[in-house]
């Protein structure tokens, strides 16, 4: 017997870049109107940065709450300092449950809460993804790296409840470092950035020497300078298992991705075009299939 | 508190090489895609393994054994057997990254040691007490991240025992986080064990000067004369706004003896040294040179001042002639 197709959600993924607060306040704003699901909240990428401080975090969660969306408070990947540890303590306590951890630390301070496993926590099989529901993961954001046959194989085997949620949009998060690269172009030492990634709302790019748009320097994180766009595979990923979409916000045309993706979603039929990417790099999806993650299926 | 120096072995003749010259213990892998630095000719059979446990162990050294791979569903037999093996064999300890290994391993044989892999990427005490609970891991070696005054920190914190790397290749992102590999390549270290991997390189001859490209992309450009570098895809210069560097990182490699007393002083266990894909002249050169400096320190402690020839003698054998402190010294972020 044909189970009846799930409905897949849409999820807006954390904000991975250093937004003026207006930028941002204005991007949740049309969030709160726009047909997705679930918008992740906070911070993954530096702990100096401050998009917007507490008070505008707790109404921006409220506006999106009211208008229906399940709000997930995102923490930091790369976590070293003292400081960071209180940061991420004080965002798992706060959250009642709905806290995305990015490394082993979240886990270990929110034991035994429900908790979103976030792409940054090394999941590559099923023993550990086991381990990881028994800590309370309820959901998992699976690594980029990770080909759909193994998505799909975990998938299957999956614990009873647990969603599974795939970075379906957006410049791949790919590395993170003590080192900040933007810091480092401009000859800034970390310690007096200058806060100068608030230039560049979707990162820099960086090019090979013959001209090739390869990475993008984001602060400590690198990520892809193509975007990994899975909106043509949505029907893929469906029978893989997949339960959501995560798209990773940028500073252009994302009202157009969203719907896009929810055409797809939705499978109204309708052959929406893709808008062509506004960012050099164009488009990738080779992770899917097990290829270079550059890659781009004909 | 003394320094424990800890040796790579690719081969039986490497560890052999880092025996007699004074490691206290080595790490190996065992053959096929279970262990990071899966490397063509690396890496040990199960009679090499038994030979070389046996080999060190009479000479008072031990033996680690690295599974430091996160397994596939497909893999994850061959990474088991593999941990099976290492018990059958006597190891001292096992490394691990994967959390699902741990577990298994920790559930067959309680009494093996667990070490955590540099791949596990825990850089604070909170990461460490995860595994430290779960599955009683003893040892945790340190991603390349944390300056030494954050290294100091995190051992006020934790019961389980310190080893940061000392000398070699420099990873300049946290380990275990970094795709970059697999991205330009389809081979990452968490997957394959490998990274920026030989047969993805291309060189070529061409007016503009010799490229090194990376599964076509390009790495780097050497004008004539000027010293060609492996091309690890994070050490290669590329473009930035209009300027042209080494955007990550430069190729260098990571020596860390300017801060060995304080490393010392704050409780750090063991002082690593990466390079499984090093020939044995090379293993019994640095082997032989940590020995000396880490015997050294241990003596002098806080008072301790690396000697100029030793330093020198170090920078001979390093990635570039050149070195970093990399991450301990704040001014490297």
């Amino acid at each position: 017997m044909a189970l009846s197709a799930r409905p897949m959600k849409l999820a807006v993924g954390p904000l991975l870049y250093l937004w003026d607060r207006q930028t941002a306040l204005d991007f949740y704003a049309d969030m709160c109107d726009a047909p997705v699901d679930i918008v992740y909240l906070g911070e993954v990428v530096c702990s100096k940065r401050r998009v917007l401080q507490k008070d505008d975090w707790g109404l921006v969660a409220c506006a999106l709450e009211a208008a229906g969306k399940e709000v997930v408070w995102s923490t930091l990947a790369l976590i070293e300092a003292e400081s960071e540890l209180a940061t991420m303590a004080r965002i798992v306590d706060g959250s009642a449950g709905h806290f995305e951890a990015n490394d082993m630390a979240a886990v270990q301070h929110g034991a035994g809460s429900p908790f979103v496993a976030g792409p940054h926590l090394n999941v590559y099989n099923e023993a550990t993804l086991r381990l990881l529901v028994e800590q309370g993961a309820r959901r998992w954001v699976a690594p980029v790296e990770l080909p759909l046959a193994t998505i799909a194989t975990l998938g299957e085997t999956r614990p009873k409840g647990l969603e599974i949620e795939v970075f379906a949009y957006g410049r791949l998060p790919l590395a993170f470092s003590a080192r900040c690269f933007t810091a480092r172009s401009q000859d800034r030492p970390k310690d007096d950035c200058g806060f100068i990634c608030r230039e560049y709302p979707d990162g820099i790019t960086l090019y090979s020497r013959d001209d090739q748009p390869f990475l993008t320097l984001n602060g400590i994180q690198t990520q892809s300078a193509a975007v990994q766009n899975l909106c043509a595979r949505v029907g893929e990923l469906r029978a893989a298992g997949v339960d959501i979409l995560r798209l990773s916000p940028q500073s252009q045309d994302f009202a157009a991705v969203i719907r896009a993706f929810r055409d797809a979603v939705d499978a109204t039929g309708a052959a929406t075009p893709f808008p062509a990417s506004v960012l050099p790099g164009g488009y990738c999806d080779g992770y899917l299939r097990g290829a270079a993650g550059i890659e781009r299926a004909p | 508190m003394t320094l424990e120096l800890v040796c790579p072995a690719g081969t039986l003749p490497a560890l052999r090489a880092a025996v007699d010259n004074g490691a206290d213990a080595v790490y190996l892998g065992f053959r096929g895609a279970t262990n990071a630095r899966n490397f063509p000719g690396l890496n040990f059979s199960e009679s090499e393994a038994a030979a070389g446990v046996a080999y060190a162990h009479e000479r008072g050294s031990r033996v680690f054994v690295a599974l430091n791979v996160y397994p596939s569903p497909t893999t994850w037999e061959a990474a088991t057997n593999t941990i099976d093996r290492a018990a059958r064999l006597g190891v001292d300890a096992l490394i691990l990254a994967d959390p699902g290994l741990m577990r298994f391993a920790a559930d067959r044989y309680p009494n093996l040691r667990l070490h955590l892999s540099v791949q596990s990427s825990a850089t604070n005490w909170r990461a460490i007490e995860f595994y430290r609970q779960e599955f009683g891991v003893q040892r945790a070696v340190l991603p390349r991240v944390l300056s030494a005054t954050q290294v100091a920190r995190l051992i006020k914190r934790t019961s389980v025992e310190i080893e940061v790397f000392g000398f070699g290749s420099l990873c300049v992102m946290a380990e275990g986080r970094c795709a970059l590999s697999s991205f330009a390549t389809g081979h990452s270290p968490n997957t394959q064990g490998v990274c920026s991997p030989a047969h993805a390189v291309r060189w070529e001859e061409t007016p503009a000067g010799r490229q090194a490209r990376l599964n076509d992309i390009l790495i780097d450009r050497y004008a004539p004369g000027e010293a060609a570098a492996y091309p690890t895809l994070c050490k290669g210069r590329f473009r930035v706004n209009d300027r042209v560097l080494h955007a990550l990182e430069e190729p260098t490699s990571l020596n860390a003896l300017d801060v060995l007393p304080a490393l010392a002083v704050s409780g750090v266990k063991a002082i690593k040294v990466e390079g499984r894909q090093r020939s044995p002249a090379y293993v019994a050169q640095v082997t032989r040179l940590l020995r000396r400096a880490l015997d050294l320190c241990n003596d002098a402690a806080a008072k301790w001042v690396p000697p100029v020839e030793l330093i020198g003698e170090l920078d001979a054998l390093a990635e570039g002639r050149t070195h970093t402190l990399g991450a301990y010294e704040r001014s490297w972020h």
